[in-house]
């Protein structure tokens, strides 16, 4: 049962709310039945925070590595380079994620006119 | 809160708010966010998501990392168990968000169905934002503020990802290259920046590595296993670290 196994115009929209809206909306819903009985610092928490991070940055590292479309194009080398210089500005920067954003863009498109 | 007549003065008030609070998304924060969609928008459609798909997505899950995890989960053929696993165990971490807002929005007559609504548009933005200025919005009027602000946030980014849906495919290369490139240089410094303790660093750098590496060695699973072995790992970390400084746990 994938996202294209079924052809029919809704199964990609049943797909979404199952696997998106539902997985997402349950834990928001619970939230406001639990209201205030959670503590923050509590160290289930915490490994719930780490498994989540994780999670986001295995699709991020995807994303450098194996881009798809026209960023595809570019060597990783390059989108590597570009994301740790933005990375760095953001960091010295006192953790400016706006510099850090436009400090990793402006690598990256230098690169690309350079022909890397 | 003490007003004399509250109820005849609720409406107009209660308006005034909810525009206050559609003035607090367009902020800084609310900038990022909306550059964040910008690439959102380019990774859905090289992703092969239709138009009507990609804003279906925005609108309905309104979690940017539980997007791209969905996103990322169907490019790597996952099943629908195992992408709707993925994507919600990248958004356990709204509950406890919510959970810490609930007591802060919720006045005396609040009924129970207006949080729930609102419920939906926690995500980080408005949850920082919130977090920052409902202290200095009277009590009775922070729904309809966190109203403006959430609701604001959501519509807003839904059509933004449609407009830049439609202008993806006639843009120069090297602008969709750009484009494709914003969302995860928004995850690296916005997943640094949310972690709170040294455990969330752990994980960002672990996740980074074992992403592509499972992506080459467990295709459909990639994630899954990146986040639970990535995540397991550093909170064996933290855990190790807070048993070494003696510290109470």
């Amino acid at each position: 049962m994938t996202f294209d196994a079924i052809d029919a115009w809704w199964w990609p929209f049943l797909f979404i709310l199952l696997a998106g809206w539902l997985a997402t909306d349950a834990w928001r819903f619970l939230g406001v039945a639990f209201g205030g009985r959670i503590r923050e610092d509590s160290e289930a928490l915490v490994f719930v925070r780490a498994v989540a991070t994780a999670l986001v940055a295995a699709v991020i590292g995807n994303l450098f590595v194996f881009p798809s479309g026209a960023l595809a194009d570019t060597t990783a080398a390059l989108r590597i380079g570009a994301a740790a210089l933005g990375f760095v500005a953001y960091l010295a920067a006192g953790k400016r994620m706006l510099l850090g954003i436009v400090v990793g863009e402006a690598a990256l498109i230098a690169g690309m006119a350079a022909g890397w | 809160m003490n007003d004399d007549n509250p109820q005849a003065a609720q409406p107009g008030r209660a308006r005034r708010w909810l525009l206050r609070g559609v003035r607090a998304a367009c902020s800084v924060p609310g900038l990022i966010l909306a550059s964040a969609h910008v690439g959102f928008a380019g990774l859905a459609k090289e992703a092969g998501f239709t138009l009507a798909e990609s804003m279906f997505m925005v609108a309905a899950v309104w979690a940017l990392p539980a997007n791209v995890v969905l996103v990322g989960a169907v490019l790597s053929g996952a099943s629908l168990p195992a992408a709707a696993f993925a994507v919600a165990l990248s958004s356990v971490r709204l509950m406890p968000m919510v959970v810490a807002l609930v007591p802060e929005m919720k006045a005396e007559r609040t009924r129970g169905w207006v949080l729930y609504v609102l419920a939906h548009c926690v995500a980080v933005t408005s949850w920082v934002i919130a977090m920052e200025r409902l202290r200095a919005v009277p009590r009775e009027m922070r729904t309809a503020y966190y109203a403006g602000l959430g609701f604001t946030l959501v519509i807003g980014n839904t059509l933004l990802v449609g407009v830049v849906y439609l202008l993806v495919g006639s843009l120069p290369a090297w602008v969709t290259a750009a484009l494709l490139f914003l969302t995860p240089i928004y995850f690296l410094t916005s997943l640094w920046s949310s972690a709170r303790e040294r455990a969330g660093h752990v994980a960002m750098a672990t996740g980074l590595v074992l992403g592509p590496v499972f992506h080459v060695l467990l295709p459909g699973f990639d994630l899954l296993a990146a986040g639970l072995i990535g995540g397991g790992g550093a909170f064996l970390y933290h855990w190790l670290r807070r048993k070494g400084d003696g510290a109470p746990a």
